[in-house]
């Protein structure tokens, strides 16, 4: 993974002991912390689930909870790209709803014009990241102005032009909804899929470690010869590509397009999975592992919280503090080391090599 | 991939160049010659008429006072800065960097103090950044590895593993990551400034090591550095600059210490400085650390009397300002004792330090000194509103005769109420973050490079009120890189050096004597 747990880089070259004041301890790597997170809150909420009676783990309720993985998923597996290049993406939300609706109204029911569907919308998912990367690093906008900007012309564009639901999805597509492999929808596969492609893309590409370099240090991976707009380019068009198939996925569930999907708020959710998953809001760590972990986080939660029938704007309430006091946690480790490295050695207070006496 | 390097190979040819061994006398073609190279930065001039010549396998040490244009003229070779005048010749015929990267590319690196690493990537990452070998487009990790590993071997650096996290390294390490980063782009020349300046002793054995094996493979070293020990341990040929000018070149075994130190420092600023008192008698101790110390400083004694100006001098580095730091509460002592007025003081916070009647004016007054798009009012105002509101009606009086006093530029209230701080002059700008602080009535005030970047008639007034202020029974500490302004001003002067005090000498001692002991020479 791209997260190195702290352990592995603790070898000590010949010439330099350690100092007095670090002792060497294990450390999880971030996303390790994720996944036992996870497991932390499936069993609190299975057993709160089971006290009143239920059972969190019922076929409907894993359905449930992996429908809502996959949409919110394609959203911030592609948000994680963006953040590692200490990027950000509000446009989002509007792009997955002029994707659904692009997607349906070009398909308008016609069976042999799915694939036309989906290549529009599509194109017009990485005409906005497009616009968006270029915004940021030819024109040098605050990515949270140049995306917020973006995302409102798009919504205004869909609040004059369309009234209500729009388009037909064929019968056909309408499967990529709803059809499930035991309890595991297609939809979800598919999100796993580009997850994994993510990864490839981030461990395994030039592009990736470019990006991780971008979000690192700009003036760094610079000097060291990266075409950097071209790494953040790349990541915006990625980003806007994945929230183009996330509005394809609705249009899907719904059989139509719909400009209101932007008030889901998944510009903010994919967000909030990300920086659940690990990632650094400011960039240069972080994996798509992660971030996938943090979206099945959210998704338990939710589910935990219909079964309980908890009432939804309390539901908001313990969304903010779950999401507050995981990012409180990760910030406690992530002190950088280095910054509190003792910067002198302090004579007598630094234990030398046996031959110093 | 046609960047990777393959040291190897390389290598024989340079080292026979050597073979003859005296360098000086069988002279190799210099790698790397500038020529009467100037810089001026907004009409000023910083560097004049340099002549620099590096040769293969040889370390050329490049030494002069803070400010003497040492940086600059690191950051000309790296292709940072143009140089005006002048050229660069690059194995012969002259050549133009417009960026870093061209340097790097052409076989010239550098490695400057600050880190230019990814620390949560791992070394390999690091080192072969952008250039990252590929196998049917993927990155080639095991390749990728293979090479690191096999520099880092090369080097003598088998201890650090090439999936390391960068992060995790020692400072030491990192810098070696550095150099090592530069090696792998085929380095001929490789710059360092100050490389040891951020190592503990132990850590710097393992820098040396590596210099003297870049050397014995035929590389061009240009090694700047403070501290003169280093210096005879590793150079070939000592380069001096002072204010600007190039005042010596000389093989270091022709120059001894006591030489180069005279040549680094000596100019004349009489009747510069106000005068002393002649009837100031130091009155009662007003504030006084014993055995202070944090992970930056350790075992400070110093003791500040009313109506005094204690000078700690040292190089950048060296832990002055930490000192400061620690005194104020912004990196607070975790050792030791500290008392203001005789009184134990626990200053934990910046808060804390101004309601001991502490003032620290900062050393980047426009980072840390002032809020540059408020007024000269709000800046004057803000420390007394912030941490003193009861006795900001009383003082706020004040504020108007202490803006007078210091002949801030903005004369009456209203125009200091109208006017930015950020369209001030850099001397003006520091008279409003002296008024900030003046009008707190502090007992004791730290000034942290009161004059830099100030024109002369700026610096006068800064001088004069310190002689004001101590007049008033005010004891000032103060900090400064400028040896003239320390000798003249201070009636003791504290050295730093390494994070501890090396000695201390009365005011008006040599200029030669301080660096001596500021550098490890003594």
């Amino acid at each position: 993974m791209t997260i190195s747990t702290g352990s592995t880089g603790s070898s000590s070259t010949a010439g330099t002991s350690s100092t007095a004041g670090t002792r060497r301890r294990y450390h999880l790597g971030s996303t390790e912390i994720v996944y036992l997170a996870l497991i932390g809150i499936l069993l609190v909420a299975g057993v709160l689930v089971a006290v009143q009676g239920g059972n969190l783990f019922a076929q409907q309720n894993i359905s449930y909870m992996l429908t809502q993985t996959s949409l919110l998923g394609f959203v911030a597996v592609g948000q994680t790209l963006v953040v590692l290049c200490r990027s950000l993406d509000l446009s989002v939300g509007y792009v997955v709803a002029l994707c659904s609706l692009i997607g349906a109204t070009t398909m308008a029911g016609d069976p042999s014009r799915v694939w036309l569907g989906v290549v529009a919308a599509l194109a017009v998912a990485a005409a906005v990241g497009l616009v968006n990367g270029l915004l940021i690093s030819a024109l040098r906008v605050n990515a949270f102005i140049a995306t917020l900007g973006t995302g409102l012309i798009v919504k205004g564009f869909l609040d004059t032009r369309f009234k209500g639901p729009e388009g037909e999805v064929p019968l056909a597509f309408q499967t990529f909804g709803y059809t499930r492999i035991g309890p595991v929808p297609v939809s979800t596969i598919v999100m796993l899929l580009v997850a994994a492609a993510a990864f490839v893309l981030l461990t395994r590409t030039r592009a990736g470690y470019h990006m991780f370099a971008v979000g690192g240090n700009l003036d760094v991976a610079r000097l060291s010869g990266v075409r950097t707009g071209r790494a953040l380019v790349l990541a915006h068009v990625l980003c806007s590509l994945c929230a183009g198939v996330a509005g394809l996925l609705i249009a899907a569930r719904f059989g139509t397009g719909n400009a209101l999907v932007y008030s889901y708020g998944l510009d903010l959710d994919s967000i909030a999975a990300v920086v659940l998953g690990g990632t650094l809001l400011f960039g240069g760590r972080g994996s798509v592992v992660g971030t996938v972990g943090g979206v099945v986080i959210l998704a338990v939660l939710d589910t935990a919280f219909n079964v309980l029938d908890v009432n939804p704007f309390f539901k908001d309430v313990l969304r903010g503090v779950i999401i507050i006091a995981a990012v409180a946690l990760y910030a406690r480790r992530q002190i950088d080391p280095a910054s509190r490295r003792v910067r002198f050695g302090a004579r007598g207070s630094v234990p030398r090599g046996s031959d110093a006496a | 991939m046609q960047l990777l390097v393959d040291i190897g190979q390389k290598v024989p040819t340079l080292v026979v160049m050597r073979a003859d061994d005296d360098a000086h006398t069988s002279s190799p073609d210099p790698v790397l010659r500038l020529r009467g190279v100037g810089k001026e930065f907004f009409g000023t001039s910083v560097l004049r008429e340099i002549d620099l010549t590096l040769y293969p396998g040889q370390v050329h040490a490049l030494v002069g006072e803070n400010g003497a244009g040492k940086s600059t003229l690191m950051k000309i070779i790296a292709g940072v800065h143009r140089p005006d005048t002048g050229t660069i010749e690059l194995d012969g015929p002259a050549v133009t960097f417009p960026t870093p990267l061209d340097a790097q590319r052409a076989g010239v690196a550098t490695v400057f103090q600050e880190f230019n690493l990814l620390p949560d990537r791992s070394v390999a990452e690091n080192v072969y950044l952008g250039r990252e070998p590929r196998r049917r487009g993927l990155v080639d990790r095991r390749r990728l590895h293979a090479d690191t590993t096999r520099l880092l071997d090369d080097l003598g650096l088998a201890g650090i593993a090439s999936w390391t996290r960068v992060g995790s390294l020692s400072v030491a390490q990192q810098q070696v990551v550095e150099i090592v980063k530069a090696v792998s782009y085929d380095a001929r020349i490789i710059s360092m400034d100050e490389p040891t300046a951020a190592l503990a002793d132990q850590e710097v054995a393992l820098l040396y090591e590596l210099v003297r094996r870049l050397r014995d493979r035929g590389v061009a070293i240009l090694y700047v550095s403070h501290r003169l020990q280093e210096i005879y341990d590793l150079a070939d040929t000592i380069t001096v600059l002072k204010d600007g000018n190039h005042v010596l070149t000389a093989p270091a075994a022709e120059v001894g210490p006591d030489r180069l130190v005279r040549t680094m420092v000596g100019r004349d600023f009489a009747g510069f400085f106000p005068d002393k008192p002649a009837d100031a008698v130091p009155g009662e101790v007003r504030l006084a650390l014993a055995g202070a110390g944090n992970t930056m400083v350790d075992d400070i004694d110093l003791e500040v009397r009313a109506g005094e100006i204690v000078a700690l001098a040292g190089l950048q580095g060296s832990g002055r300002t930490e000192i400061a730091h620690g005194v104020f509460g912004i990196a607070p002592f975790t050792r030791g004792r500290m008392t203001v007025d005789g009184q134990p003081a626990q200053v934990r916070t910046p808060r804390q330090g101004v309601r001991h009647h502490l003032a620290l004016v900062t050393e980047d007054r426009k980072s840390e000194g002032l809020a540059l798009g408020q007024s000269v009012l709000a800046n004057a105002r803000l420390v007394l509103d912030a941490v003193l509101p009861r006795a900001s009606d009383r003082r706020s009086r004040r504020i108007a005769g202490v803006l007078s006093s210091l002949e801030v530029a903005p004369s009456t209230v209203a125009a200091a109420q109208d006017t930015e701080v950020q369209y001030l002059s850099g001397g003006n700008q520091q008279k409003v973050v002296l008024a900030k602080w003046l009008v707190t009535e502090p007992r004791v005030i730290v000034l942290d490079e009161p004059t830099r970047g100030i024109d002369v008639g700026a610096k006068r007034a800064v001088y004069d009120l310190m002689r004001t202020l101590t007049a008033d029974g005010t004891a000032v500490l103060l900090i400064s890189s400028e040896l003239p302004e320390v000798v003249a001003m201070a009636d003791r002067i504290l050295v730093v050096r390494d994070g501890r005090i090396a000695g201390e000498l009365p005011g008006g001692s040599d200029e030669a004597a301080i660096m001596a002991l500021a550098t490890g020479a003594a």
